[in-house]
């Protein structure tokens, strides 16, 4: 067990071997687990993959960085319960490629943000967020409502998601444009999309011209709303 | 030839003994080692410069300007990035090929070709990654966003790297591995080990540039803040500690303080390190059981870290008297103090009950400066000092005073820098926990952004102070190499 430094420093081999062993076996003994522990993700009812148009506003959310600046991970801390809602469960999170919990907070957190404010406070924020919110620091984005969304993509976004371990059925790959114009659309008959995926927020755009507003802001309306936490055992949840 | 014998004396003084006198002369390849040392400067500019520009936009957002590729989202990475992989990844290279060829007593392995597919090489990944970030390609995961072609190129280039560093490790006519390459090497391979795990990811086709993270939420963040935390880990300390083994004695002309506590502090080091990545995410989703794992790991660091300093400061004794002297020791040496008093308050940090208060603050963004600013950027600084005038063959610094001047500014810069981020962000943890006599939330989280303004434009100010001391030391590089003040007096018969 025990191999003298001498011998290892006269050795580049050996000390790139011990490196290497040295630097592992952390990385095993916490990451591992965490993929095979059951507990690690609780079951929840209700949370399902994003509807298509909220893929491609979850997107937009990472291109333009939102992370840096807005948490999505409420603490179990008494006063972020308070000003943010129930703290946020493993499973909320379970088909975030990447994740989105952040690490610092500009602006609040916004793991709950959907239902919180109507669309039209959302299109008008993200237009001008100091005409609503005058300290606010945040950058404008107009130019969102002014930029077509790309849909050319949309299938395969939801097939390589299906990939990287998200549900999605074939219908829900076969339909994603056709969901994805639907939920865009403000006047559109929603009611095959809603059965698809339950609790998915109208954009306020119009027909068959989505924007990346439209996306980012369907996205924004269902972040926090999909757990269902009648369903949930509050003595099973923390471990 | 002297300069290589004293190395020697170093090399061996710390360690076990056995000094082989040697007479052949060894002939380095320093070309590629002057290229990242121009390439070190040019990014210490970019990289502080946009910080700046982004301290700006945090005091007043209308210099987002409305575009998306000035918005402060996007420019983020460019600054991170800029600062870690540019500015820190290429005083890396500069120093690690020139540290490991003395020390090996060794050319640098391979041809130049392939050194300079290296240099090219890197350069073209930092350039491509921030283009794409403000073109609007991010991986979403903070310090590891370049998308998946990106990471391959690097991987790519990182393999080169890894093949000529051991490489050269490999062909010493030392028989001893000198502790800086330790570190280096430990590094090298670390860097390898976490790209590889945190950038895991499928592409949309071959032709899109966009990927998707193969790890989701809870996972992904555990993976995305055990690479996070190392690349502070072994990028940023690790690395620069194999640069602090070898330039405080060299610029102190003293061996290292201990060989003992060298051979503890790394191998503590590269240990326990790798385990702190879950103090990023207390309180959070992720089990409790490896929270405390990630908090209990950190608070052992506080061990090697001090270890570490203690063999940096201690290298001085009997030669303090050089710090009056000589401002780049100055740098060298105000480095391991800001090594050692961010060593101190990360653990602290990593406490459960501290980060309820301290995490999303930027109390964070803080401690991250002391040790970006105040270790990394100073203990490359005083390397830059050491290495400029040897590289370019002049007999010193074109000016010391400048020198001196650029201490003293970049000093203050960093303090006015964290104690105005350690009152705002301790101001904004206690706001937003603060309850009235009622028993309701005291402040709207608007009421702590208007109370931090002040503290934000201080923090501006003091990266302002830390961009002007870099732009008077490429100022001084530049006439270091090209005065004709500096040029080296031809030797006389009998020296």
């Amino acid at each position: 067990m025990f191999i003298r430094q001498e011998t290892v420093e006269k050795n580049a081999i050996l000390m790139v071997v011990l490196t290497l062993i040295a630097i592992s076996v952390g990385g095993i003994i916490e990451i591992i687990p965490n993929f095979t522990i059951e507990t690690t993700i609780e079951k929840v009812k209700g949370v399902r993959p994003y509807s298509p148009l909220e893929l491609a506003g979850r997107d937009i959310y990472v291109r333009e960085g939102c992370y840096v600046c807005h948490s999505q991970q409420i603490r179990a801390l008494k006063d972020e319960v308070e000003r943010y809602g129930h703290y946020s469960l493993a499973a909320e999170s379970m088909y975030d490629h990447p994740f989105q919990w952040g690490s610092k907070r500009i602006g609040p957190d916004l793991a709950r943000v959907g239902g919180k404010y109507s669309n039209d406070w959302h299109y008008g924020h993200l237009d001008h967020p100091q005409a609503l919110v005058p300290e606010s620091l945040m950058p404008r984005y107009a130019f969102l409502a002014e930029t077509p969304l790309d849909t050319t993509m949309i299938g395969r976004k939801l097939r390589v998601s299906r990939v990287v371990g998200v549900p999605y059925t074939d219908e829900q790959i076969a339909d994603a444009k056709k969901d994805l114009l639907t939920q865009a659309d403000a006047a559109a008959d929603n009611e095959a999309l809603l059965k698809r995926y339950p609790k998915a927020v109208q954009a306020s755009g119009k027909a068959g011209e989505p924007t990346e507003m439209d996306a980012l802001v369907a996205y924004l309306q269902v972040l926090g709303t999909m757990a269902d936490f009648g369903s949930v055992e509050p003595a099973k949840i923390r471990r | 030839m002297e300069e290589r014998l004293v190395m020697s004396d170093i090399t061996m003084g710390a360690m076990a003994g056995h000094a082989v006198p040697h007479a052949r002369a060894v002939v380095y390849n320093d070309n590629v080692i002057r290229k990242f040392t121009i390439a070190t400067m040019f990014w210490a500019a970019v990289a502080m410069l946009v910080g700046v520009v982004l301290a700006l936009q945090l005091c007043w957002p209308a210099f987002n300007l409305g575009f998306s590729f000035t918005n402060f989202g996007r420019l983020r990475p460019v600054h991170t990035s800029g600062a870690i992989f540019a500015f820190g990844g290429s005083a890396l290279f500069a120093t690690s090929f020139y540290i490991v060829q003395r020390t090996c007593r060794a050319r640098l392995w391979g041809g130049e070709a392939l050194h300079n597919f290296i240099f090219w090489g890197y350069q073209t990944f930092i350039v491509m990654a921030a283009l794409s970030y403000v073109m609007g390609y991010s991986r979403g995961q903070e310090y590891s966003e370049p998308e998946w072609h990106l990471t391959i190129f690097l991987v790519i280039i990182w393999v080169a790297y890894a093949i000529v560093f051991i490489g050269t490790v490999l062909m010493r006519e030392e028989p001893h591995i000198y502790v800086s390459n330790w570190f280096f090497m430990a590094f090298i391979l670390t860097v390898a080990v976490l790209v590889l795990g945190n950038n895991a990811a499928v592409p949309l086709s071959m032709y899109s540039a966009k990927g998707y993270t193969a790890y989701s939420g809870v996972t992904n963040a555990l993976i995305q803040w055990w690479y996070g935390h190392n690349a502070v880990g072994f990028f940023l300390t690790a690395a620069f500690l194999g640069m602090m083994y070898y330039f405080i004695p060299k610029q102190a002309g003293r061996p290292v303080y201990s060989y003992r506590l060298s051979v503890v502090h790394f191998w503590s080091l590269v240990f326990m390190y790798i385990w702190a990545g879950p103090h990023h995410l207390h309180y959070t989703a992720l089990p409790d059981w490896t929270q405390t794992l990630g908090m209990v790991f950190s608070i052992m660091l506080w061990m090697p870290s001090w270890g570490g300093m203690i063999n940096g400061l201690m290298t001085l004794s009997g030669a303090w008297d050089k710090l009056r002297t000589d401002p780049g020791l100055r740098f060298s040496v105000t480095a391991v103090g800001f090594y050692g008093m961010s060593t101190f308050e990360g653990p602290v940090m990593s406490i459960r009950s501290v980060n309820a208060l301290a995490h999303y603050t930027d109390w964070v963004v803080g401690h991250v400066h002391s040790g970006a600013l105040g270790w990394v950027a100073f203990i490359t600084f005083g390397a830059m000092y050491y290495l400029v005038p040897v590289l370019w063959n002049r007999k010193g610094m074109y000016s010391h005073k400048l020198m001196a001047w650029h201490y003293w500014i970049a000093t203050l810069g960093i303090v006015l820098y964290i104690t105005a981020l350690w009152v705002a962000g301790i101001m904004q943890g206690l706001m937003w926990r603060a309850y009235d006599q009622f028993g309701f939330l005291q402040y709207s989280f608007s009421e702590s952004v208007n109370a931090v303004h002040p503290y934000y434009v201080i923090r501006m100010v003091g990266g302002l102070c830390f961009l002007t001391g870099t732009l008077i030391m490429i100022y001084n590089l530049i006439m270091t190499v090209h005065s004709s003040t500096t040029e080296r007096q031809p030797a006389v018969a009998g020296e």
